[in-house]
C-alpha cells in the first residue's frame, strides 16, 4: 500500500479561517430563511445560530489541544454542511409549523460533544484494533436490537428503529462504524494470507474458498438486513463497505468481480421476491407512469422532488422562496431536492463538491496513515460517507432506485448525525496521527529494534562468569 | 422585502458558498505544494524530459555474490574466511566456524547462513547482541555486501 507524507505543520489557523467562512455560510443561510418568511427574523435565528457557532469553536479548540496536526479542512466542511442542513430544516419547519430544527440542533450538540469525547479518549486510532471482534459482536447486537419485541418499532415499513424513554434511535447507523472497525482489524491481520493463497484463472487471481467466508458472511448480513428489516439502503451500504475494504486491502480485481456478481444475484432475488424492493425499482424505471405515481408508496415522492429541482433551475428560487415542503419527507430523505430547488444547480454543485472534498480528505488521511489498520479504517469511513451521498443523491435525481439512506450531516435525524460526527472525529484522529512529525526521524520499526532486550551491565558480568 | 435586495442576497449567498469551496480548494493546493516532493508512482518519460531531476537513479550493476567474510576490527583483524554454501557459526565456543577471541562474544553467538543468493545473519540468543549497521538484530536479516556486522569488539563485512 502506498504512503505519502506531508510536512508536519499544524494548520489550525488555516482551519480557524475556513471555519469562520463556513459559519458565515451557515448563518447566511439561516438569515436568508428568516428574512423570507412571513414572520421575519425569528428568535431561533439568534439562539440556534449561536449554539452552532459556539459548538464549532469549542471543537476547534479541542482539536488545537488533542489533535494538533489533524487535517485543517475536515471540520469546516462538516460544519458548513451541518449548518446548511439546519437552515433548510428550519425553513421547512416554518412552512409546516414544526420544530424539527430544534431537535436537530440538540442532536448536533450531542453529536459534536460525543465526537469531542471520542477525540479525547481514543487519541490513537490503533487502540481500536484491539476491539476487532468486540466490534463484530457489537455490530450484530446493534443490527438485532430493532427486532426485539417492545424495543423495536416499525416506521415507514422499515424495522430499523428502537424507542426508549420517548426517544427513537437507529442503531444500524452506529453499526456502520463498528463494522468498518471489524473489517479493518480483520483485513489488516489476514491481508497477507488472503493475498498469497489462491488459484489463477486467466487474468484473475481467485481467492481460496475459505477466504471467501467473510465475504459470504457480509453478503448474508446484507441480505438479512434487507429481508428482516426491509431496509434496502443499509443493506447496500454494508455490502459495499466490505467489498471496497477487501479490494483496498488486497488490490485484487477478482473481489470486485465476485462482489458484483453477488450483488447482481442478491438484487435480482430481492426484486423478484420482495414487494418493497419491486416498488422501489418500478418507481425508478417508470416514475412518470400515472398508475405508479398515484400508487401508495409509488413514485410521487421522487417525481415531486424532480419537479422541485426543475423549479429551481440554474440559480435556484432563493432560500425560503420555493416550495420544497410539498415533497414528502422534504427535510430528511429528500433534503437534497429541497436544497436543489432553493439553491439551484449552482448551489447544489457546491454542496456536492463539499462532500467530495470531505471524502477525498478522508482518503488522504488513509494514504498518509503509517499503519495498515489506520489505512483501512480511514478508507472504510470515507467510503461510507461517499456511498451514502451517492445512494441518496443518485436516488433523488433518479440515477438509481431511491433507498432510505440519510444525507450525511444534512438530513433531519439524530442517529445519522451522531454516527457521522463520530466518523469525522475518527478521520480527524487518523489524519492527526499520519501528519504528526515522527520522533527525531527514526521510524517506528527502528525504534523497536534498538529497544530490543538489553541487560544491565552488572547483570552482564555475572552472566559471563556463569557461562565460563 | 424588496425584490432587488432579495435577488442580490440570493446570488450573494451562492457566491459565498462557492467562496467557501474555492478557499478550501486553495488551502488544499497549498497543502499539496508542501508535499510535492512526495510523489506516488514512477515519473513518466515526458515528466523526466521536463525535469531531469526526476530521472530514476542509474541501474545498480547486477548483484555480486559474497565470497569472503573479512574481519575489520577486533582480535582477529585481517582474517578472511572463504564462504561456501554452508552456514557459519560465530562465537567463542571451539566448535564455531570462526572462533572469536572476544570477551564480549557468547559461546554460540550468531549464525551466518546463505539463502537463495543472499546471506542472512541471525543472533543465537547472545548476551551482548549482534549489530547489523547500527541496529541490533531481533530476527534474521539479510546482509548486503559491505554492511558492517558487529559482535562485541569484532567488526566484519561480506566481500565479493
Amino acid at each position: 500500500m502506498s504512503e505519502l507524507e506531508t510536512a508536519p505543520v499544524p494548520r489550525r489557523n488555516m482551519e480557524l479561517l475556513l471555519l469562520v467562512l463556513a459559519l458565515a455560510v451557515a448563518m447566511g443561510a439561516y438569515y436568508l430563511v428568516g428574512i423570507n418568511s412571513d414572520e421575519g427574523l425569528s428568535q431561533e435565528f439568534i439562539s440556534q445560530g449561536l449554539i452552532l457557532v459556539g459548538l464549532a469553536l469549542v471543537f476547534h479548540v479541542v482539536l488545537r489541544i488533542w489533535a494538533k496536526y489533524a487535517d485543517p479542512v475536515i471540520l469546516p466542511v462538516t460544519v458548513a454542511l451541518n449548518g446548511i442542513g439546519l437552515a433548510m430544516i428550519h425553513r421547512i419547519d416554518l412552512a409546516k409549523h414544526d420544530d424539527t430544527a430544534f431537535r436537530q440542533i440538540m442532536w448536533t450538540g450531542v453529536a459534536m460533544v460525543v465526537a469531542m469525547i471520542v477525540l479525547w479518549t481514543i487519541r490513537d486510532h490503533r487502540v481500536l484494533r484491539r476491539f476487532t471482534y468486540i466490534a463484530l459482536a457489537a455490530s450484530v447486537l446493534l443490527l438485532l436490537l430493532p427486532l426485539i419485541k417492545g424495543l423495536g418499532v416499525e416506521i415507514n415499513g422499515a424495522r430499523i428503529w428502537v424507542r426508549f424513554f420517548g426517544l427513537s434511535f437507529q442503531p444500524g447507523e452506529l453499526a456502520k462504524i463498528t463494522l468498518a472497525t471489524f473489517f479493518a482489524g480483520y483485513l489488516s491481520s489476514n491481508r497477507e494470507l488472503i493475498l498469497l493463497a489462491g488459484r489463477k484463472v486467466g487474468p484473475l487471481q481467485l481467492p481460496r474458498s475459505r477466504d471467501l467466508g467473510p465475504m459470504i458472511v457480509a453478503w448474508l448480513v446484507s441480505i438479512g438486513v434487507l429481508v428482516v428489516q426491509r431496509d434496502l439502503g443499509s443493506s447496500i451500504l454494508f455490502f459495499g463497505l466490505f467489498m471496497v475494504m477487501i479490494y483496498v486491502a488486497t488490490a485484487r480485481v477478482s473481489w470486485i468481480v465476485i462482489g458484483t456478481l453477488m450483488l447482481v444475484g442478491g438484487g435480482t432475488f430481492a426484486y423478484l421476491t420482495m414487494s418493497h424492493v419491486t416498488r422501489r425499482v418500478d418507481g425508478w424505471l417508470n416514475a412518470f407512469d400515472p398508475d405508479i405515481y398515484h400508487a401508495i408508496g409509488g413514485s410521487r415522492q421522487i417525481v415531486e422532488g424532480l419537479f422541485g429541482l426543475a423549479n429551481g433551475g440554474l440559480m435556484g428560487t432563493g432560500l425560503g422562496n420555493g416550495s420544497p415542503y410539498m415533497v414528502p419527507l422534504a427535510n430528511s430523505d429528500m433534503i437534497v431536492a429541497s436544497l436543489g430547488e432553493e439553491l439551484g444547480l449552482i448551489g447544489i454543485s457546491a454542496i456536492v463538491l463539499l462532500y467530495l472534498i470531505l471524502v477525498s480528505r478522508g482518503m488522504r488521511a488513509a494514504l498518509g496513515s503509517r499503519d495498515t489498520f489506520g489505512k483501512l479504517l480511514a478508507t472504510g469511513f470515507s467510503f461510507t460517507l461517499a456511498l451514502q451521498c451517492f445512494v441518496v443523491i443518485g436516488g433523488v435525481t433518479r440515477l438509481i432506485p431511491l433507498t432510505g439512506l440519510t444525507t450525511p450531516f444534512m438530513a433531519a435525524g439524530g442517529s445519522s448525525l451522531l454516527s457521522n460526527w463520530i466518523i469525522v472525529a475518527l478521520l480527524l484522529l487518523i489524519s492527526h496521527n499520519s501528519r504528526r512529525p515522527m520522533l527525531s526521524g527514526v521510524s517506528a520499526t527502528a525504534e523497536v529494534a534498538t529497544k530490543a532486550p538489553r541487560r544491565s551491565p552488572g547483570l552482564l558480568e555475572s552472566i559471563k562468569e556463569h557461562k565460563r | 422585502m424588496n425584490d432587488l435586495v432579495f435577488t442580490v442576497l440570493r446570488l450573494g449567498f451562492l457566491i459565498l458558498l462557492w467562496l467557501l469551496v474555492l478557499s478550501i480548494v486553495g488551502a488544499l493546493r497549498r497543502d499539496l505544494a508542501i508535499g510535492s516532493k512526495a510523489r506516488v508512482g514512477a515519473p513518466t518519460a515526458r515528466e523526466i524530459r521536463k525535469d531531469p531531476s526526476l530521472a530514476p537513479p542509474p541501474e545498480v550493476p547486477a548483484k555480486q555474490q559474497a565470497k569472503t567474510l573479512a574481519i575489520l576490527e577486533g582480535p582477529l583483524t585481517g582474517l578472511e574466511h572463504q564462504l561456501t554454501a554452508s552456514p557459519i557459526l560465530l562465537g567463542r565456543a571451539q566448535e564455531a566456524t570462526i572462533v572469536l577471541e572476544d570477551d564480549y562474544a557468547s559461546g554460540r553467538h550468531a549464525r551466518l547462513f546463505p539463502q537463495g543468493t543472499r546471506w542472512f545473519i541471525e543472533d543465537l540468543g547472545s548476551t551482548n547482541g549482534t549489530f547489523l549497521g547500527d541496529a541490533q538484530l531481533t530476527r534474521a536479516q539479510p546482509v548486503e555486501l559491505g554492511q558492517k556486522i558487529r559482535i562485541g569488539k569484532t567488526v566484519m563485512e561480506l566481500r565479493p
